[in-house]
C-alpha cells in the first residue's frame, strides 16, 4: 500500500511503518510515515483494523436490541454511545424521558466522562514517558468501575440505558459513596496537577508542540475537548441543552495557551484535567437534585410496537466530542439505516495535514492528545 | 435563521431547479430537510459556508443511504453554523447505477475521510476527490456492504466471515422454549 502513496525518488526520505501493534497507538492504528531522518515529511494513517460493520448491524437488530452494540462504539466511553442511540430513537418515535431518568442518565455519563478522561490523562502521560500518573489514574477508573457495576452490573460495557429511560435505579446508598468518593477525588485532581500537570519536564515537552488553531479545527471537523483545546468553548450540553443539563451550573473549559500556544498540545491535556474538575460539580447537584423527583419513575410512556417510520438525528457531548446518531425507520422492527458520526474519525483525519514538520516522538504525543479511541474510528 | 428560511434564500440564489423539496419539521421528518441537484451542490455549500449570515462551518455528519425501490443512493449533509447555531440537512439523491457527485473537500476539509467512508460502504464515486481510497475495509475488498443488495462472501483470503450459530452447535436449550433448559 506505501507504493501507492508515496513514490520514493529521493533517496534521503525513507519509508516507515508505525504499527498497527504499536503500543502507543491506542489501539489498533496504523500510520505509513514518509520521514527525512527524525523529521516527518508525511504521515498517513491505515484505518479500519477494528471495522465491525456496527451501522450493517444496526439494519438486522430491533431497536432495544440493538443498544448493548452500541457500547462497542467506543468501549471506552460507552455510557454516550448507549444515550446517543436511545436519544436518536427518542426522537424518532417522540418519546418522552422522565426527569429522574434524565438525572441518572447525566450522573452516569458524567461519572464516565471522568473515567474515560482518567485514561486519556494517564495513557498521554505514558505515552511520552512518565509512567506514575497511569496507575494514580487508573486507580480512580476503578472506583468509578465498581460505581458502575453497582448501578448497572457492568464494570465497561454497561448497557445501561433503555430507549425512553434506564435500565435500573439507583442501588440503596450508592449516592453516598459517589459523593464521598468527589470528597477524595477533588484533591487528588489538584495532587495530579502537581504530580504531571505542571511538573517542567512535562509541560517542555507537550508546549507549542502540534499547535491546532481555532480555524484549522473547526475546519477539520474537530470536536469536544479537541475543539475546545484551540480555545474555542463550544460544548452541545450548553448549545443543545439536551437532557436536564441546563438546570446544572458548570462551566466550559478552554485552551488558553498558558504554557505555549493555544491549541498545542498541552493545552489539550489541561482542558481534559479541567473537564473532571466540572464533571465533578455537575455530579455533586446532579446527586442532590435527583431526590426531587419521585423513585422507580425511570422509563417514559413507550409505544406498543416499536416501528417507526421517519428519520431523526441526534447528538451528545460525549467524552470524545459531538457524538451524532443519524437514524431513519421505514415501519419495520429494525432501523432501514442507522449512522453514527464520532470525534475520534475526525480528529484522526487532521493527522495527515498536521504531521508535516513534526518530530516522529511528537507524533506520539499528537495522537495521544486527542485521545482517539480505536473502535469509534473503525465502528 | 430557520431551515425554512435558508431554504428560500438558497432557492432565490441559485433557482428552484437546484434546491428544492423542502420538508419541514412533522412526525416523520424529526428534522427539517430539502433536496439539492447533486451536480450543482459545491456552489450552493461555499454560498452556504462564506455568506456572512449564513456561515455554516462545520459538516456535522455525511451519510449515504441506498434506497434499491426508488432506484437512487441518497448522500445526507448535516450542517452546523458555530456562529449562528443554526441547523440544515441537505440531500443529494444520486441514480444507483451510477453514483456520483463532485466532492465538497474544498468547502470543508473534513469531508475528505467522511467522502471515503461513503465510498468505501456505498461505493458513491465523490469527483475530484484527492484521495478517494477505501478507509474502513480492505483495499482488495469486493463491494460496498451498506448497500441493501449485498450479499457476504463465505470468506476472506480463507477466513471465515460467518460462523454457526453456537446455540444451534451445541444445542444449547433456550429458556422458555425449551423445557430441559433450566
Amino acid at each position: 500500500m506505501s507504493e501507492v502513496i508515496f513514490t520514493n525518488e529521493m533517496d534521503e526520505e525513507m519509508t516507515l511503518n508505525m504499527g498497527p501493534h504499536h503500543p502507543s497507538t491506542h489501539g489498533v492504528l496504523r500510520f505509513i510515515i514518509q520521514s527525512d531522518g527524525e523529521i516527518i515529511r508525511k504521515a498517513v494513517p491505515d484505518v479500519g483494523y477494528l471495522h465491525r460493520s456496527i451501522e450493517k448491524i444496526a439494519e438486522r437488530n430491533t431497536y432495544p436490541g440493538f443498544m448493548p452494540y452500541t457500547d462497542r462504539v467506543d468501549y471506552v466511553a460507552a455510557m454516550f454511545s448507549n444515550e446517543c442511540w436511545s436519544m436518536a430513537c427518542e426522537k424518532l418515535m417522540g418519546i418522552e424521558v422522565p426527569k429522574r431518568a434524565s438525572y441518572l442518565r447525566v450522573i452516569s455519563c458524567e461519572l464516565n466522562r471522568i473515567a474515560s478522561h482518567m485514561i486519556a490523562l494517564g495513557a498521554m502521560a505514558m505515552d511520552i514517558g512518565a509512567v506514575t500518573p497511569f496507575p494514580w489514574t487508573l486507580r480512580e477508573r476503578e472506583y468509578i468501575n465498581d460505581f458502575t457495576e453497582e448501578l448497572c452490573g457492568a464494570r465497561l460495557t454497561y448497557n445501561y440505558h433503555r430507549i425512553g429511560g434506564v435500565s435500573w435505579d439507583m442501588p440503596k446508598g450508592w449516592a453516598d459513596k459517589v459523593k464521598r468518593w468527589l470528597d477524595n477525588f477533588e484533591p487528588i485532581m489538584k495532587e495530579f496537577d502537581r504530580l504531571i500537570t505542571l511538573n517542567d519536564i512535562f509541560v517542555k515537552r507537550l508546549a507549542n508542540v502540534a499547535v491546532i488553531t481555532t480555524e484549522e479545527a473547526k475546519d477539520w471537523g474537530l470536536v469536544g475537548p479537541n475543539l475546545r483545546a484551540s480555545g474555542f468553548a463550544w460544548d452541545l450540553r450548553k448549545e443543545d441543552g439536551y437532557s436536564v443539563y441546563p438546570e446544572l451550573e458548570f462551566n466550559i473549559p478552554v485552551g488558553k495557551g498558558e504554557m505555549g500556544t493555544v491549541g498545542d498540545c498541552w493545552d489539550r491535556f489541561y482542558v481534559r484535567v479541567e473537564e473532571c474538575k466540572e464533571s465533578a460539580k455537575i455530579l455533586r447537584q446532579a446527586l442532590d437534585k435527583i431526590n426531587e423527583h419521585p423513585e422507580d419513575d425511570i422509563v417514559g410512556r413507550l409505544p406498543k410496537k416499536m416501528k417507526p417510520e421517519g428519520e431523526a438525528y441526534a447528538r451528545v457531548e460525549s467524552a470524545r466530542g459531538d457524538m451524532g446518531c443519524y437514524v431513519i425507520g421505514k415501519g419495520g422492527e429494525e432501523a432501514y439505516r442507522a449512522k453514527f458520526r464520532t470525534g475520534s474519525f475526525t480528529a484522526m483525519s487532521i493527522i495527515e495535514a498536521k504531521s508535516p514538520g513534526l518530530f516522529l516522538a511528537d507524533l506520539v504525543a499528537l495522537i495521544a492528545s486527542f485521545d482517539v479511541v480505536a473502535p469509534e474510528i473503525d465502528r | 435563521m430557520t431551515p425554512e428560511a435558508i431554504f428560500k434564500r438558497l432557492q432565490e440564489k441559485f433557482g428552484e431547479e437546484t434546491v428544492f423539496d423542502f420538508h419541514e419539521v412533522s412526525d416523520k421528518n424529526r428534522d427539517a430537510w430539502f433536496q439539492v441537484a447533486p451536480f450543482e451542490i459545491e456552489p450552493v455549500c461555499e454560498y452556504l459556508k462564506t455568506e456572512p449570515d449564513l456561515a455554516f462551518d462545520y459538516l456535522e455528519s455525511m451519510t449515504g443511504v441506498d434506497y434499491p425501490d426508488d432506484k437512487k443512493i441518497v448522500v445526507v449533509d448535516h450542517i452546523y453554523s458555530y456562529g449562528h447555531k443554526h441547523r440544515v440537512i441537505l440531500k443529494a439523491f444520486l441514480d444507483r447505477e451510477d453514483p456520483a457527485m463532485p466532492t465538497l473537500v474544498n468547502v470543508w476539509s473534513t469531508a475528505n475521510w467522511h467522502e471515503r467512508e461513503c465510498f468505501d460502504l456505498l461505493g458513491v464515486l465523490f469527483e475530484g476527490h484527492p484521495d478517494l481510497r477505501r478507509i474502513l475495509l480492505p483495499d482488495d475488498w469486493e463491494g460496498h456492504p451498506l448497500r441493501k443488495d449485498y450479499e457476504e462472501k463465505e470468506e476472506y483470503h480463507g477466513i471465515p466471515t460467518q460462523r454457526p450459530n453456537p446455540i444451534e452447535l451445541y444445542k444449547i436449550g433456550v429458556p422458555g422454549k425449551d423445557k430441559k433448559a433450566s
